[in-house]
């Protein structure tokens, strides 16, 4: 069975195409982050109409990838949240219709649940049950995962999520944005305990996270520094630091809790390689990770989702379409 | 010729069929539930003419101008269908299915078409009916209601939701030639079906990736150097 995936619900078009039989077919990506670094940050406006321009294209170069024509599709995911409204209306009109008129089923995808099912994608892909540590622009979350669509929160940020933090900190260094893989490759140049940072919220029991005061202790380090490019590495480092050994104390607890020895990790900062080698390093538990090019938002891990929702679904399709801007996890139930 | 046509892109969502010249259609107002209702009424419009999508010659779409969100809607089922089902689109001006409707409502010969735009603003354009269809004269634009430049200085039917909102204003500017009105005019899919099918018939089709939304209004954001 081959599912078309679309993704919609930021700065990035994504589609591809998932063979249950043969695994990922083709994947194409758009990224819109060229047009909304000139006005430093996404405007969803902007976004939205990029995406209508874009989908259909990429649709047909996937198509086009695997020498297959609409007629050889068996069902249709798109995001239909959390994300931008105007983003997911465009990929979900899209998607709905493309069912509709072909008269296969549509599958309306959580964007997290995507990210979450991401590391399936690879050679050797986990087997249930594990811990999720979701880290992107957005969102962070630990989830324990018994199944598609068995989703226990176990913890998130109460603030600024992990990427935003680095887009944050990045942004009063003076580095473009998306600020995030900026700022960890200039961490590669810090020199370290020059500075040290919070681990926030490690001191207590729990397993939520709060990162927005780890962006002010930064500023105010900064300006008690004399801003040379040396000054903003070991920044940069120590910022880095310690949100690495706080996402890592924190894993290491909801392994504990749950009783998982498996630790499933992505989502946009997952790209990152300092927090790889930190949770890598951690003994008696088997990490996973999507490829790099899966980390930040794609239609591969909707194609998936999809497909691993569609084997086990009974269908009432309603000839409609709505999209979740705000859809959290644990509201989700399995296939 | 078949023609399907739909339009999201004001508080009506709306579906027709042209089925060879005989008119099939629906309209509901809605505020937003656009997205879950078209695709229904779509069904429900093949069903009513007893046709198959793949009867169909073309997908003739409401391009805008209107709401952004409710435009890519409809814009994006559009192509989704036209792709699916290796179709051409004809896309088509919710003024001009506005001028299209004061046409054959009211038949009316020139017509201001003005609709609400938001931000103070409104959409509109001049028409005349030549054969009875809606033909721009002039250009569409998004402005002001005090900065409205019809260019005419004939007597003209007001069209549109436009002449409601900001009535006051508008209709005294234009006191002299505003000679009869209907502000409740809406853009409907069956207005859109009718001017389609006259650019179907000369061969002005477009493929369904070349389906892109109007929206008049552009800048929508300031970039770096000016916020
Ligand atoms: N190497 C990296 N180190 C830290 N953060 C990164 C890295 N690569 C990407 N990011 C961050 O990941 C985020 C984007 O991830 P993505 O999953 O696309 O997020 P969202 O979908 O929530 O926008 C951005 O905040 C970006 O800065
Ligand atoms: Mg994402």
């Amino acid at each position: 069975m081959r599912v078309l995936g679309i993704e919609s619900s930021c700065d990035e078009t994504g589609v591809a195409v998932y063979d249950t039989e043969k695994g990922l077919l083709a994947h194409r990506l758009f990224s819109q982050i060229a047009m909304h670094a000139e006005y430093g940050g996404v405007v969803p406006e902007l976004a939205s109409r990029d995406h209508i321009r874009k989908t259909l294209p990429l649709i047909e170069e996937v198509l086009a990838d695997t020498a297959l024509t609409t007629k050889d599709i068996d069902a249709i995911a798109y995001t239909a949240g959390p994300g931008l409204a105007g983003a997911l209306l465009v990929g979900a009109a899209i998607g709905r219709s493309l069912a509709w008129a072909l008269d296969i089923p549509a599958l309306a995808i959580n964007h997290m649940e995507g990210h979450l099912l991401s590391p399936l994608l690879e050679e050797p892909a986990p087997e249930f049950p594990f811990v999720s540590l979701l880290v992107s622009g957005g969102h962070t979350l630990l989830v324990d995962v018994k199944g598609v669509g068995q989703y226990e929160l176990l913890g998130e940020s109460i603030d600024d999520a992990v990427g935003e933090a680095f887009d944050k900190t990045a942004k009063l260094l003076g580095m473009d944005y998306p600020g995030g893989p900026y700022l960890a490759a200039k961490a590669e140049q810090g020199i370290a305990d020059r500075f040290v940072f919070p681990r926030p919220m490690t001191n207590r029991p729990g397993l939520d996270f709060s990162f927005s005061g780890l962006k002010t202790f930064a500023m105010n380090t900064w300006l008690d520094t004399e801003q040379t490019d040396q000054d903003k590495a070991d920044i940069a480092l120590a910022f880095q630091t310690a949100v690495v050994e706080t996402l890592a104390i924190k894993c290491k607890r909801a392994l504990k809790r749950t009783g998982h020895k498996r630790l499933v990790v992505a989502g946009g900062v997952s790209a990152n390689k300092a927090l790889r080698n930190k949770l890598d390093a951690m003994k008696g538990v088997e990490v996973f990770y999507p490829r790099q090019a899966f980390c930040s938002d794609n239609g591969a891990m909707i194609a998936f989702a999809g497909a691993m929702r569609h084997q086990a679904m009974k269908h009432q399709d309603v000839p409609s379409f709505t999209v979740r801007p705000r859809w959290p996890l644990n509201e989700l139930s399995p296939p | 010729m078949n023609i399907l046509a739909l339009d999201t892109c004001t508080e009506m969502c709306s579906v027709a069929m042209l089925k060879n010249g005989e008119l099939f259609e629906q309209s509901v107002p809605t505020q937003r539930g656009h997205s879950e209702k078209i695709l229904g009424m779509l069904d429900e419009i093949l069903a009513q003419a007893n046709c198959r999508l793949s009867d169909m010659d073309c997908i003739a779409f409401g391009r805008g101008p209107g709401s952004f969100t409710g435009v890519r809607v409809g814009v994006s089922v559009a192509q989704g269908i036209a792709f699916a089902a290796n179709l051409p689109v004809v896309p088509v001006s919710t003024l001009a299915a506005v001028a299209q409707r004061a046409i054959d409502e009211h038949g009316a010969e020139n017509i201001a078409v003005a609709m609400d735009a938001r931000m103070q603003e409104v959409y509109s354009a001049l028409y005349q009916s030549v054969e009875g269809l809606a033909e721009l004269s002039g250009e569409e634009r998004v402005c002001l209601p005090e900065h409205i430049q019809l260019n005419t200085e004939q007597p003209f039917f007001a069209a549109g939701t436009g002449w409601k909102e900001y009535e006051t204003s508008m209709t005294t500017m234009f006191s002299r030639q505003v000679n009869a009105m209907d502000n409740e005019l809406l853009p409907t899919a069956a207005a859109i079906a009718k001017l389609a099918l006259k650019q179907a018939e000369k061969g002005n089709t477009l493929s369904a990736e070349q389906a892109v939304p109007v929206y008049l209004r552009d800048n929508v954001a300031k970039k770096k150097g000016e916020q």
